[in-house]
């Protein structure tokens, strides 16, 4: 039973991995492909290292501290990703919607040096 | 806040994660595991917290527990939205960033909001100044600070005022 959630657990995250790199290819710009990037690999990652942790139980509180590490580091690397991206220059998509990030003095400044 | 009481949470943490890596009960391995988690949390009680034995406070650990699947059920979501998007063939994406209000004032509690941002469905957090996020959202329902303050983070900062202000 706790092989079957084990290796359950595993193709789940084998293949939010996959959606993620495709994602990654098909999104238009560099926020959008960090959004797919992000939210695939934290639970792809997630979901893969507690499954190994099912089929090997002598593993499992190692897995758990693995996990919780990944759920703590994951999101600040792509906010710092993202906000580099921004300050750096890069353009948003031509059909975004909306760009309030152009009001703060913050967010530009490094552009105008 | 008293001294001990950061130096003992920050011991406590620290031996519970060494019992979680080690994953044995042999007691020479328990032992050399406290005499350094003591020796480390000399060091760190510092910069480690700012509240010690209070973050214990069994209101507190109850709320964390509550927030933990809540927060595992919101990444489900966000990757079956993702999943969707992805998987379309017109990609219905309509991005862009919007301006956030977030209701928290310390750190760590921005922390965590912007992480939880970043985790659920469509958004992601790219910019804290001091109460302002700018948020990163791939299907911008309104650019109005109000509403979308109200749509993004408020439901989280519910469950998170309760333990970490």
């Amino acid at each position: 039973m706790l092989n079957a959630i084990g290796w359950f657990l595993i193709y789940f995250g084998a293949f939010f991995l996959f959606l993620g790199a495709l994602g990654i290819m098909r999104f238009p710009d560099v926020f959008n492909r960090l959004q797919a990037g992000t939210k695939c690999t934290t639970l792809g990652a997630l979901s893969t290292s507690i499954g190994v942790g099912l089929l090997h139980p002598a593993w499992l509180p190692k897995t758990f501290i693995i996990a919780l590490f990944i759920l703590l580091t994951n999101p600040i690397s792509s906010h710092a990703l993202g906000r580099a991206s921004y300050r750096s220059g890069v353009k948003l998509w031509e059909k975004s919607v909306v760009d309030k990030c152009k009001e703060f003095k913050e967010c530009v400044e490094e552009e105008n040096e | 806040m008293g001294k001990l009481s950061r130096f003992i949470f920050t011991s406590l943490v620290l031996f519970i994660l060494w019992l979680f890596l080690t994953s044995t009960f042999r007691s020479q391995e328990v032992l050399i595991g406290l005499i350094f988690s003591l020796a480390i949390a000399l060091f760190t009680y510092n910069s480690f917290t700012e509240r010690g034995l209070q973050n214990l406070n069994p209101r507190k650990v109850f709320c964390a527990f509550l927030y933990l699947p809540y927060l595992l059920w919101q990444m489900i979501k966000a990757n079956f939205d993702v999943a969707y998007r992805v998987l379309h063939p017109k990609m219905p994406i309509k991005p862009g960033i919007v301006h956030v209000k977030t209701k928290m004032k310390s750190d760590l509690g921005k922390l965590v909001v912007a992480n939880s941002i970043t985790l659920t469905p469509g958004t992601l957090t790219l910019d804290v100044i001091d109460d302002n996020m700018l948020i990163h959202w791939i299907n911008v329902k309104t650019d109005d600070v109000e509403k979308a303050s109200e749509e993004i983070p408020g439901v989280f900062e519910k469950c998170l005022k309760e333990f970490l202000e």
